[in-house]
């Protein structure tokens, strides 16, 4: 008869007996050095806010002043000995942004969209080929773009710098990211309402169009206003190729302004620091209407998914 | 919607055996069409795309032979006495990407550990937005910030303080004025910092929440799991945001070219001004004569190679990251 006492220990009682007590001897440590860390986080989170919540309350405590009613209805204009203070406004600007990311809008939604549907609907090399390159052209520097149409438009054929060339520029951006997003919206739609239109009897096209296109608008417009909001804000690709004007005009094809060329123009030649400090309100008119596009691709598009369901 | 195909499939008046071929033929063409635009339109899509780096490459020609690799490892850029050397412009870039890495890195990373971990649930949502739309701010107003702020400030105050601190150390060294390439290095790090929290939130947010709890049950703290279980296992994820921040880095154009200096000089000190490739691309074209615009042209080629590749990088990381995610 043996003694249970007398028996070795269990190695394995003894191991987690020594486990835990390594454990309990260091959780103070631990706890102390994880409250640390997470503090650094939490600075980390405070100090990345504040530069943020900083750049934007510059904006609004710099350039909110600016904007008046000639802000938007006058055309630059330089100080004049009777007139110090009057410096215009930025219609040239305003119009020329409507004009040039209008143009390109035209050009790049039917191109961006039909593209984007084919990438949703085959699965062969050239749809993989085209999704690759569609990467690849979102990620280049915008500025290449600017610098494309000034070769082939203005140094090849001889075109004059003009408000469409830029218009041009800002196709070759907002075509991928429209293809990107559309396809995604395409490939949303439920297969069920293909087959469906299938067992009709319906024509691929026709379920294109009538089945799968509007099921998908939410996402076919976040789409939009995302390449939309990407554009505007573009400066690098205009300055090669849309010259510059200080009176507002309509016509894509004379030289044209925009507003983030006018902010740029504007701080770089600024004749003083009075117009250095104008293009503080162009920055805030900027900031609002990309922000507004962008917001509004997330809220119309859940808006309209809400109508649906 | 529903009313169309029962008129279409009742037509009374065609005979019966006419009926397939009827159906079939118009169906045959529709999709034929069908096909034709969609392929139609993603080919002018291709084409141009084509076309873009054929006219970059070919502009850049007369600049490749009049310099050959010079062009690359040259060191001196004087447009009016026909010399192209961009290593000064590839230096600028690389510096200026190094800075804005090495500040916006460690913070974005914490940002994003503290978005996922520490924030309560209810602001999760709109905090990330907020951090999605900075990223959307134009890069002409982060510019215009650091030329029309920083820049002032910085010549007043931080230069200064920054030599007296370090006794001129070796990169701090020398006279400044108000741009520079630590400041174009400064405001790219708040520029790349949105898509450094951003994506590497993603990364975060999908560690396997078994693998948290398994952690926990172990008697982990917080930081044990954060930093040996979550950080570690959304690694690749992380690595491609910061490779796609990189990207952004060393193409962002607008906002360098105006607080950089455009100086095209090799300077060991970081507040002596410089450039980039990027964007001498924007501001050396003014002006120029058709060599200079085909060097440019060079320097765009440049510009796509590095750029594409760094991006194609980050986001083969990005989709190595989510197939291990769904594994």
């Amino acid at each position: 008869m043996t003694n249970i006492g007398d028996l070795p220990a269990d190695p394995i009682i003894e191991r987690r007996a020594l486990i835990q007590a390594t454990a309990r001897s260091s959780l103070a440590r631990r706890n102390l050095v994880s409250r640390l860390m997470l503090g650094v986080c939490a600075l980390a989170f405070v100090v990345a806010g504040a530069v943020l919540i900083w750049i934007v309350a510059l904006l609004i405590s710099k350039g909110f002043h600016w904007i008046s009613k000639p802000f938007f209805t006058q055309d630059p204009q330089t100080p004049t000995v009777f007139q110090q203070n009057n410096l215009g406004g930025i219609r040239n600007a305003i119009w020329g942004s409507i004009v040039i990311d209008g143009i390109a809008l035209l050009i790049a939604i039917p191109v961006g969209l039909i593209a984007g549907h084919l990438l949703a609907e085959s699965e062969n090399s050239f749809a993989n080929a085209v999704r690759k390159t569609t990467e690849v052209m979102t990620g280049l520097p915008s500025i290449l773009f600017g610098i494309f149409v000034y070769e082939f438009m203005i140094i090849k054929f001889h075109y004059r710098f003009s408000g469409i060339l830029g218009s041009l520029a800002l196709v070759m951006i907002m075509v991928p990211v429209i293809m990107k997003a559309s396809e995604i919206a395409f490939r949303a739609v439920p297969h069920s309402l293909k087959e469906a239109g299938l067992s009709l009897g319906l024509s691929k096209g026709v379920i294109a169009a009538r089945i799968v296109t509007p099921a998908a608008v939410p996402g076919l417009l976040t789409a939009v206003l995302l390449a939309m909001s990407r554009a505007v804000g573009e400066t690098a690709p205009l300055i090669w190729v849309i010259g510059n004007n200080y009176v507002a005009t309509w016509s894509p094809y004379k030289q044209q302004s925009a507003i983030p060329i006018s902010i740029y123009n504007g701080l770089l030649g600024a004749a003083s620091p009075l117009q250095q400090d104008y293009a503080w309100g162009s920055a805030l008119f900027l900031v609002v209407v990309v922000l507004f596009l962008n917001l509004g691709s997330r809220f119309l598009a859940a808006f309209l998914r809400r109508e649906r369901h | 919607m529903s009313t169309e195909p029962t008129t279409e499939s009742a037509p009374p008046a065609v005979p019966e055996d006419r009926v397939p071929g009827r159906v079939k033929r118009p169906r045959a063409r529709s999709d034929g069409l069908y096909w034709g635009i969609l392929y139609g339109a993603t080919l002018v899509f291709v084409v141009v795309c084509v076309a873009f780096l054929v006219t970059l490459v070919t502009s850049s020609f007369s600049a490749w032979r009049h310099s050959g690799l010079g062009l690359i490892f040259g060191t001196t850029w004087n447009p009016d006495k026909e010399l192209y050397g961009a290593l000064p412009l590839l230096v600028g870039t690389l510096e200026t990407t190094i800075i804005a890495l090495v500040l916006a890195v460690p913070l974005g990373i914490l940002v994003a550990v503290a978005l996922v971990h520490l924030v309560p649930r209810r602001l999760r949502t709109p905090l990330s937005s907020f951090v999605e739309l900075l990223a959307a701010v134009p890069s002409v107003v982060f510019g215009g910030v650091g030329f029309l702020v920083l820049a002032p400030y910085f010549q007043q105050h931080f230069y200064p303080w920054l030599q007296s601190t370090t006794h001129s150390f070796y990169l701090f060294s020398g006279t400044f004025s108000t741009t520079s390439t630590l400041l174009a290095g400064i405001v790219l790090f708040v520029m790349v910092l949105p898509t450094i929290v951003a994506l590497s939130r993603d990364a975060i947010a999908t560690v396997p929440v078994e693998q948290v709890e398994g952690a926990m049950s172990l008697g982990a703290t917080k930081w044990q799991i954060l930093s040996r279980v979550v950080l570690p296992s959304s690694r690749t994820g992380i690595t491609g945001a910061v490779t796609l921040a990189a990207a952004r880095a060393l193409g962002e154009t607008i906002a360098v070219a105006m607080v950089i200096g455009n100086y095209f000089k090799i300077n060991h000190s970081l507040l002596s001004g410089g450039t980039t490739l990027a964007s001498a691309l924007a501001t050396q074209w003014d002006g120029a004569t058709s060599l200079t615009i085909s060097a440019l042209g060079a320097l765009a080629v440049i510009l796509i190679a590095i750029t594409a590749s760094v991006n194609y990088l980050g986001r083969a990381l990005l989709r190595r990251a989510s197939q291990g995610a769904l594994l």
